[in-house]
């Protein structure tokens, strides 16, 4: 069986299609076999962030309706043997993902893949609620700014209640903060919410802080996931998002502001 | 150091400025999340009652939701205008 991740924040342009494909690729990496579906239905970008747009011939929608089989549509990812991805449909009919298709989907991915990530895409309409519907653990992706801040909290919400795991009274959904975008500079002129001030808000487990940089977009300007960077500091912090989502002792860096020779040298407060 | 304190104390700290108000509206989202759907509606037609026999404010009517483990309350509270004799 499968275990299902849903990359989810409310808002858009937090991270969460950087974040499905890094954490698809770190889990992949580590010799997980993990499938990454986008399930933003007529606003494919995954497939971009993959590098993989130009293998795109049948997509999730198209597997639903039974147009293509799963092994036609799956996209094996050319960095990794053991990653796979189910690009979105764009097609603009909004009811074309349906909650038996998706579960059908799923079910049959379960079976010989050990981790699914689903990108679900901004807001709270019917894509992004399918997306996490099935969701055995969720990633709240969210940026130290008020209105990320805000919808985080109100999808904490809907994962609690929508979901089949609360419909059914099972064991509620797994939630993890994954805080992006952070500059602890900022923090440290008290410019920018900190780490502890959104935990404090919105009382979830941290998974991880992912500072703000350059190589995101570089990494996206090149269609590689930016934690095959392994020289960058997005990069770092995405693996260590892996090893502790799998368990491993890893402590938080990234949160502190990095410091420079000066700073080495002299010991700056 | 003592200057420099003293010139940080001046620099906006915008960040504990959004920290209070997410703090303020999330409290408040989250006791809204648990309300019944109705709710807005009822309030609304309840105040359209009220208002035919009383002149009161839109805002003079509250209602309140509250969820114990075995039973659920309905508060309403009407502040009436002062009462003024013609």
């Amino acid at each position: 069986m499968a275990r299902i991740i849903v990359v989810t924040s409310g808002k858009g342009g937090v991270g969460k299609t950087t974040t499905s494909a890094a954490i698809a690729m770190g889990l992949a990496k580590k010799g997980h076999k993990t499938a990454v579906i986008d399930f933003d239905v007529g606003l494919r970008n995954l497939d971009l962030i993959m590098g993989c747009e130009r293998r795109v011939i049948y997509d999730f929608i198209n597997v639903i309706n039974g147009e293509a089989s799963l092994n036609q549509a799956l996209i094996r990812d050319k960095n990794c043997n053991q990653l796979y991805i189910l690009p979105a449909s764009q097609t603009r009919d909004k009811d074309a993902l349906s909650q038996e298709g998706v579960g059908k989907v799923l079910e049959d991915l379960s079976k010989d893949f050990q981790y699914i990530i689903c990108d679900s895409p901004a807001g709270i309409e019917k894509g992004a609620q399918l997306a996490m519907y099935y969701a055995d653990d969720a990633f709240v992706v969210t940026n130290p700014e008020v209105s990320s801040v805000r919808d985080s909290d109100r999808m904490l919400g809907i994962l609690s209640s929508k979901s089949r795991r609360a419909e059914t009274n099972q064991e509620p959904i797994k939630e993890y903060l994954l805080l992006t975008r952070y500059s602890p500079e900022r923090v440290k002129l008290k410019e920018m919410l900190s780490v502890d001030d959104v935990q404090e808000i919105l009382s979830l487990h941290l998974l991880g802080v992912i500072p703000e940089s350059k190589s995101v977009l570089n990494a996206s300007n090149s269609g590689l996931p930016v934690i095959l960077d392994e020289k960058s500091d997005a990069g770092q912090a995405y693996m260590d998002v892996v090893a502790r989502y799998l368990g491993e002792e890893c402590p938080h860096r990234f949160i502190d502001e990095k410091k420079g020779l000066f700073g080495k040298l002299f010991g700056s407060r | 150091m003592d200057l420099l304190d003293y010139f940080k104390i001046k620099k906006s700290t915008s960040a504990s400025l959004a920290k209070e108000r997410l703090q303020i509206l999330v409290a408040h989202e989250r006791t809204s999340r648990n309300q019944p759907s109705y709710l807005p509606q009822l309030q609304i037609e309840l105040l359209e009652v009220i208002r035919k026999y009383i002149n009161v404010d839109l805002d003079a009517i509250s209602v309140n939701f509250e969820q114990d483990d075995n039973q659920e309350t309905l508060e309403l509270n009407i502040v009436l205008p002062d009462y003024q004799p013609k």
